[in-house]
């Protein structure tokens, strides 16, 4: 039974799954990677709210990840046309490169 | 006590899968392949989900992650032709790279600590795994949707119409 | 119908509105304007009227007591609440009366008058504004609300008089009266802080229902505070100075603001407040003090001016001085009485120098006027009336009021202050008859050019001159004394306001406090009327011999006054230069005030103000040049502040 495997180590999993997404976020400098980084910290977290749902019987941390999914569905449809479109007008997704914020 | 073997045994694995693929997803400089080792990642994730007894959000996470998402992702991959990054000769680590590294190995350590040390918070629902087993857990978890979030739903759905559109108008061309 | 009051003060606001707002961006044809202007008036007059008879209808004790009609809270705060509500009671309601149909008659005139003017749209938008904030000051239910019409009649009158305000003179003259104007309102202002900290209201029934918990020294400075406003807006000593230079601003104008209406508002204010006069003695004696000498300061100053409306303005000073004598000694319904036969006759005199100066070609200098009687009669007979109204003529409405006045005085006990008054009674019979005689009478010493214009001002000019002119007359009727075997029916009426004529004597010595205006007793009422009369016989003599004067210097021996200037040549220059007051103010209080604006100007605006603001900005322009460079517009450098955010969130959470 699954029970017998303390929660504690899902946990850990979804942590370092996490940092290991962060670190990907904060380091690579192709946009896309960045994004899918960011996909992959979100769904740590759901793993995270998964493991709950599991050991607290109880079923809105599922629900909770669904919408989550589907955020992050309309996340990545907009996303990726920014690319799309930032590929367009200045011929790189490289994230250093793109300093349209700058103040 | 075989089915408790098999299932350490599982976990381990399926664990290590994703921690490994989720480096080679920072490591790879071809997009192409980080794509691959990302779906490895959901897949082996979504293996975690099954572990714990959840085979309707399993089976999501593949559909909607791995299928629709990391598709979606190697195509606009393969629509911009992106050059690989260039290898750089030298391993030029800059400062801020250095920086961002240790604050998230601190922030993994915390977080590590963290669950250690603190029991999962939060309300006991009534929903055991045996009687999910019996009811199915696709039924129990439609039945909430329908009734207690319902209104999230809708918003939902109103998140993913305007993401269609938000992402038709994008990508247009301007004339 | 009294609940209908709110609409008085409505129309003319309408009418500012439709003329102030279209009437220069649709371009009204000028007939639009005056029947847009002048009906607001007329139906504003109407309903006045149409309140008044529904307030006769009641039992005299009731009209006093006739419930605030409040239309919504304006400002609420805490314990404080102001309204706007509108009050109805014999006072309020005559002054409705007097300041509407007033201002009906002269917005007729400034038709004809202004009509070739290039800014009639804007006048008749702000004499319609003016008459609804005089409307609002006269009927308020509180003191806020009274204060706002007393602002917004002292904007309209700064409007007015800088008409023509690409000429200097009317730019300065008013500039200056808002200046002076600000002073008294200052005074305003405290009286009104003082009686909210003190009585927790500035509803006038609430206010005055506490006012007996007061203490007198309390209640001595917020009179002496509110006199200040009514000495700034009613042109007292020593506040008087902005009024001769209003007269920059249009004759109607003149006539309507600085005549018949604002000037008067401060009359009004104290006797709206005479619950809290009669309780400071010390306050009344100054209001009366100041009163007398202001009727005789400006009467005098008024004896050698030539220009026309000048001499008129230092008159009106000197009436206003009439009215606080008046209210100054208790006798609040006399000083209320003199200001609605004020209004017309001095009204129609300001209108009658309109129409002079409109036959003129705009002369002022009754030098260059005079024999013109035959050419515009209707104006001269007109005047004649408001003269003989003024100078105390009996029959004549200023007879009964001035009458009054002067009796009223006597009676209370101060005799030196009647003296006084009798005084400038004559000096102003003096100096109205000389303007009389020289503008109309004797040889015309206009030029040839000017005479050949002279003509009778149209009809629409006229008939305000001749109903005023009929008011002028029958006005004094409502209040006849006893002693001719008349009723003071409007003493009566007021008197469920005002508390009653202050009956009988009690002053001892001429310049004692004066007592409560109600105390009875007194002086046995056989005696009293033995004294009225005789009273009114000099005051009447007084008048006839300054008419007399008036004749043998200015139509009889014209050469005598050259002679007698020549030989009294220091006080002839003294008065015709008036006393040097203005040279004094701005030697004294201009100068200084303009020195030391310099100094702060140079010194702390420019010195520490701004310097201090430099430095501030060039302090923030240092940080801030440090701290852009962490917007560095790289996305990952943000996610950085994110993690680090997290970080330290965290180690509070799990600590």
């Amino acid at each position: 039974m699954p029970a017998d495997i303390p929660s504690l180590y899902f946990l850990i999993v979804s942590a370092l799954v996490f940092a290991i997404g962060a670190i990907g976020v904060l380091v690579r400098r192709n946009a896309i990677i960045i994004f899918m980084c960011i996909e992959m910290m979100l769904s740590a977290v759901n793993l995270t709210l998964i493991t709950a749902a599991h050991y607290l019987n109880s079923l809105d941390g599922v629900l909770m990840v669904f919408f989550v999914m589907t955020v992050a569905a309309a996340e990545a449809a907009v996303g990726l046309a920014i690319f799309v479109l930032l590929f367009r007008n200045r011929k790189t997704i490289k994230a250093d490169e793109i300093n349209l914020l700058k103040g | 006590m075989v089915e408790q073997v098999f299932y350490w045994i599982a976990f381990i694995m399926t664990s290590m899968t994703a921690l490994f693929a989720a480096v080679m997803v920072i490591t790879r400089s071809n997009p192409i392949s980080a794509a691959m080792f990302l779906v490895l990642n959901f897949v082996s994730v979504a293996i975690l989900y099954l572990l714990l007894r959840f085979p309707f959000i399993a089976v999501i996470q593949v559909m909607i992650y791995a299928g629709a998402i990391m598709m979606l992702v190697v195509f606009v991959i393969m629509l911009l032709n992106v050059e690989e990054e260039e290898r750089r000769k030298k391993i030029a680590v800059s400062l801020a790279q250095v920086i961002s590294v240790v604050l998230v190995l601190m922030l993994c350590a915390q977080l590590v600590v963290g669950v250690g040390i603190q029991k999962i918070p939060g309300k006991h629902g009534a929903f055991t795994a045996e009687q999910l087993a019996e009811v199915g857990d696709v039924k129990a978890v439609a039945q909430m949707l329908f009734t207690t979030y319902l209104f999230p739903f809708e918003i939902a759905s109103i998140i993913l119409l305007v993401g269609i559109i938000g992402a038709v108008i994008l990508s247009k061309k301007e004339r | 119908m009294i609940d209908w009051v709110w609409l008085i003060p409505l129309f003319p606001a309408a009418g500012f509105l439709v003329n102030g707002l279209f009437g220069r961006w649709m371009n009204f044809d000028k007939r639009v304007v005056a029947w847009t202007a002048c009906s607001a008036l007329g139906l504003s007059f109407v309903f006045s009227v149409l309140v008044f008879f529904s307030l006769l209808q009641l039992a005299p004790e009731a009209r006093a007591a006739v419930p605030d009609r409040v239309l919504f809270d304006w400002i609420v705060s805490g314990d404080f609440r102001a309204v706007v509500g509108y009050k109805v009671d014999p006072l309020s309601i005559i002054m409705a009366l007097v300041v509407s149909g007033v201002s009906f008659f002269i917005h007729i005139y400034s038709v004809g008058y202004m009509h070739d003017d290039p800014g009639f749209t804007r006048y008749f938008a702000f004499l319609n504004l003016f008459v609804f904030m005089m409307l609002t000051l006269v009927l308020a239910n509180n003191f806020l609300l009274m204060f706002v019409g007393w602002e917004g009649v002292g904007l309209c009158s700064y409007l007015l008089i800088g008409f023509w305000f690409d000429r200097d003179a009317p730019a300065n003259a008013g500039k200056k009266a808002f200046v002076v104007n600000r002073i008294g309102d200052f005074g305003f202002l405290v009286g009104i802080f003082l009686i909210f900290a003190h009585l927790g209201t500035v509803e006038f029934t609430g206010v005055f229902a506490k006012a007996s918990t007061l203490d007198t020294t309390t209640v001595t400075i917020i009179t002496l505070m509110l006199f200040l406003g009514a000495a700034g807006k009613s042109a007292q000593i020593p506040l008087y100075v902005w009024l001769p230079d209003a007269m920059e601003g249009p004759t109607p104008v003149s006539s309507l603001i600085h005549a018949a209406t604002m000037v008067t508002s401060g009359v009004y204010m104290i006797a709206r407040c005479h619950v809290l006069y009669t309780m400071a003695p010390i306050t009344m004696a100054t209001v009366a003090i100041v009163g007398a000498a202001t009727a005789i300061f400006a009467a005098s100053m008024g004896l050698l001016q030539f220009d026309i409306k000048r001499v008129l303005a230092y008159s009106t000073i000197s009436q206003l001085g009439y009215m606080f004598l008046a209210v100054g000694v208790g006798a609040f319904s006399a000083g209320i009485f003199h200001l609605m036969t004020h209004a017309f006759f001095k009204g129609l005199l300001f209108l009658g120098a309109g129409s002079v100066m409109h036959a003129m070609s705009g002369e002022l200098d009754m030098r260059n006027m005079g024999g013109i009687w035959k050419r515009i009669p209707i104006t001269f007979w007109t005047f004649v009336i408001a003269t003989l109204a003024i100078a105390g003529i009996p029959g004549l409405a200023g007879f009964f009021s001035k009458d009054e006045i002067l009796w009223q005085t006597y009676n209370s006990g101060h005799r030196y202050l009647w003296l006084v008054g009798a005084a400038a009674a004559g000096m102003t019979a003096f100096y109205m008859f000389r303007l009389l005689f020289v503008t109309f009478l004797g040889k015309c010493r206009a030029s040839d050019e000017v005479k050949k214009h002279i003509h009778e001002s149209p009809a629409i000019m006229t008939i305000p001159l001749i109903v005023l002119a009929v008011l002028s007359v029958i006005g004094g009727y409502v209040g006849i004394p006893h002693v001719l075997g008349g009723r003071n029916f409007f003493d009566e009426f007021l008197a469920p306001v005002l508390g009653g004529p202050p009956l009988g004597s009690g002053g001892h010595t001429a310049f004692s406090l004066v007592r409560p205006a109600f105390a009875a007793g007194g002086l046995a009422e056989e005696h009293g009327f033995n004294m009225e009369i005789m009273l009114m016989a000099v005051s009447v003599a007084i008048a006839v011999i300054g008419i007399g004067i008036a004749f043998y210097l200015y139509l009889w021996k014209t050469e005598v006054p050259k002679r007698l200037g020549e030989r009294l040549k220091g006080l002839y220059r003294l008065v015709f230069n008036k006393y040097y007051v203005d040279e004094l103010y701005e030697a004294c209080f201009v100068t200084s005030t303009k020195r030391l604006g310099t100094f702060l100007w140079r010194e702390f605006d420019d010195g520490v103000i701004d310097r201090s603001v430099n430095l501030v900005a060039r302090l923030m322009l240092g940080i801030a040049g440090v701290l852009r460079r962490i917007q560095s517009g790289r996305v990952q450098g943000y996610a950085l502040g994110i993690i680090l955010g997290a970080v330290i969130i965290i180690l509070f959470l799990i600590r």
